[in-house]
């Protein structure tokens, strides 16, 4: 130990005072890809709107009075609350956190599966999770939009089997669109809580079960507190990207309502080609993101102290 | 909307490509040009020909104005989508001696409102659009609008319309009688009203899978643009299209010169090559729509010559659809925002 010491200092000698210029790339990286779009975006979102796209460089309100006023279909009525944008935005989030909790229950205990098997076994599984990913995401939606239509495999095996009589109508409608959801994001559940179980020591359970706690409360006051970490990043992974997908919406649920992605989509590419409207709607966006971001590091950082 | 299909496809000359000598960029709709007709150009010209491609016209204005401008040389806006560019000053302009077969052009698509004297764009294809049945899943009458925007009880759930407010919206104003770009108020509500009314009805909005769900057996009647409901045909599908009495929407795409076009001379020959009738012909036996040069008869596969998609009886009512003010447009797009919300 004695000698492991200086060695130590030694090598932080070498990065002493050159912090600042060891991050330096990091901080190139993080300006150029995320202070500028994001700060363009902000900028965007105050500007007076050009029809049919572009902005005119004069600030104005008019892009958040949109979202949250609503002033008739002519713009003359009396301003009232503009519930369309809100409903828009409520049901992304809405869909986005039943795929959250579709992903957990699934998620949750097939990462435990593949925690609970042999060591050498464990990188296998992992694999298997993986592997969908390697097809692009739309082909998948794609194929999933193949395989439950109307006269698709799984209505005609159903069929064929005898269970139902007529096709059922999956495709176009909002379970379409959750199971296209669940089916992008389980492995960012499977993957986090996997590596949080896996540092799980079993003589925990095993020294609750000697004090008499039945499985569940195992579960609620043992497992659960050790594990927790990798469920709230899964559950953030699968969250965030639900909350912007449009490609699920749009392939299985027949793009009849905007979601979130889709409205904005609409901003810059649709006829409309409102683009301080689509900036604000994504300055919304990631301040709703932000918000759930900011509330979860101050819960770890309370449970911390 | 639809970016997934927005695909680039990069079309490389035959032999030797960097011996070649020039290059040409050009900015077009997905699945609208034979590769074997890129090839050809880039043979007889010695031109590198990269291709990217779009699929509305607004997206194509969308990614001009967000800074491609400068990097094609040539794309394929619609009727009205000329003339906003034209009005953005986003064209560049040729003489009729850059252009010799300009005299290739039909009489009637010569003088055109969105490019009157044909002074940046030449005619690519022209076609129509309106809607297809499924006939093996719907054979009741089908003669008017109402099946789309009054639907009957059987085809509730079946109905595919385009993802394009333009469209869709010029359609329902057809078949209600209202004019386009109308700022009366009642009529506006009644738009709305009817659109509002027949979306339950709907099962999707989609333009680039207007024909593969009306293959597929997705939807049972969909909006649709003539050509691809007669490729939904020509590939055995029961697809029948209509011409109804209301009226349909007429459009035409055209080949316009770009502002600043990095190869603004492999794109006069380009265009000036697009006007041959063979290669104007060529166009529409792969797209099925129809060319407005002269002379193409005669180059082109009997069946699309004959095809009923692309021979309108002689009273069906065609419109172009027009650009709105803008004090208009905000309330089309508050319709459709309506709609989708």
């Amino acid at each position: 130990m004695a000698g492991a010491a200086p060695q130590g200092a030694s090598r932080s000698e070498v990065y002493r005072g050159n912090g600042p210029r060891l991050m330096l790339p990091t901080w190139v990286f993080i300006g150029i890809f995320l202070v500028l779009p994001v700060g363009l975006m902000a900028i965007y979102s105050f500007l007076t709107k050009e029809f049919r796209g572009g902005v005119i460089w004069e600030f104005t309100w008019a892009a958040y009075d949109q979202f949250f006023l609503d002033r008739g279909l002519f713009g003359d009525e009396p301003p009232s609350i503009e519930w369309t944008y809100i409903g828009i935005f409520w049901r992304s989030i809405w869909q986005a956190g039943l795929a959250t909790v579709l992903c957990l229950l699934i998620g949750f205990p097939t990462a435990w599966f593949i925690a609970t098997r042999e060591a050498s076994a464990r990188p296998v599984w992992l694999f298997l999770v993986t592997i969908p990913y390697w097809v692009n995401l739309l082909i998948r939606t794609v194929s999933m939009k193949f395989l439950i239509r109307d006269n698709g495999p799984l209505n005609e095996f159903l069929l064929w089997t005898g269970v139902i009589s007529d096709p059922l109508s999956l495709i176009n409608t909002n379970f379409a669109v959750q199971l296209g959801l669940f089916y992008s994001y389980l492995p960012f559940m499977v993957l986090p809580i996997y590596s949080a179980v896996e540092r799980y020591d079993f003589a925990l359970s095993e020294a609750a079960a000697d004090l008499y706690s039945d499985n569940w409360t195992t579960l609620r006051l043992v497992i659960l507190p050790v594990v927790k970490p990798g469920i709230v990043a899964g559950c953030i992974l699968v969250f965030v990207p639900s909350l912007g997908a449009f490609l699920a919406p749009d392939l299985l649920g027949g793009a009849k309502t905007f979601m979130i992605g889709s409205l904005i989509e609409e901003q810059f590419k649709g006829a409309a080609g409102n683009w301080p409207f689509g900036a604000a709607a994504a300055m919304i966006l990631l301040s709703i993101v932000m918000a759930v971001l900011l509330l979860h590091a101050r819960a770890q950082s309370k449970e911390a102290s | 909307m639809k970016t997934f299909l927005t695909t680039t496809a990069v079309a490389l000359a035959l032999a030797g490509a960097a011996s070649a000598e020039g290059k040409l960029t050009i900015y077009h709709w997905f699945e609208y040009i034979p590769q074997e007709l890129l090839d050809k150009f880039s043979a007889e010209y010695d031109v590198e020909v990269t291709m990217d491609t779009y699929d509305s016209n607004e997206a194509l204005l969308a990614a001009l104005k967000a800074g491609r401008l400068g990097s094609y040389d040539v794309a394929v806006p619609g009727d009205y989508m000329v003339k906003i560019l034209g009005d953005e000053g986003m064209l560049d302009t040729f003489t009729p001696e850059e252009m010799p077969n300009l005299g290739n052009i039909e009489d009637q698509w010569m003088d055109v409102d969105f490019d009157p004297g044909r002074k940046s764009s030449i005619p690519y294809q022209w076609g129509s659009t309106s809607f297809s049945v499924n006939t093996e899943m719907y054979d009741g009458p089908r003669d008017s609008l109402g099946l789309i925007f009054e639907p009957p009880a059987e085809l509730a759930g079946k109905i595919n319309v385009l993802d394009t407010s333009g469209e869709t919206l010029t359609l329902a104003s057809m078949y209600a009688g209202i004019p386009q770009c109308t700022s009366d108020r009642d009529q506006l509500k009644a738009l709305n009203a009817l659109v509002q009314g027949a979306k339950d009805s709907w099962a999707s909005f989609g333009s680039d899978v207007a024909k593969d769900v009306l293959v597929s057996g997705d939807a049972a009647a969909g909006m649709i643009w003539s050509g691809f409901s007669a490729k939904a045909r020509s590939e055995g599908a029961p697809v029948e299209y209509v011409f109804p009495k209301e009226g349909m929407i007429v459009w035409m795409d055209n080949v316009v010169l770009l502002k600043d076009a990095p190869n603004r001379e492999n794109a006069l020959k380009f265009m000036n090559f697009l006007l041959e009738p063979e290669n104007a012909a060529a166009v529409t036996n792969y797209a099925q729509y129809t060319a407005g040069v002269k002379g193409v008869g005669e180059f082109l596969d009997p069946e699309v010559a004959t095809s009923p998609e692309s021979n309108p009886p002689a009273d069906v009512k065609g419109v172009f659809v027009q650009a709105c003010p803008e004090e208009v447009q905000v309330m089309y797009d508050a319709i459709w925002t309506e709609l989708k919300k």
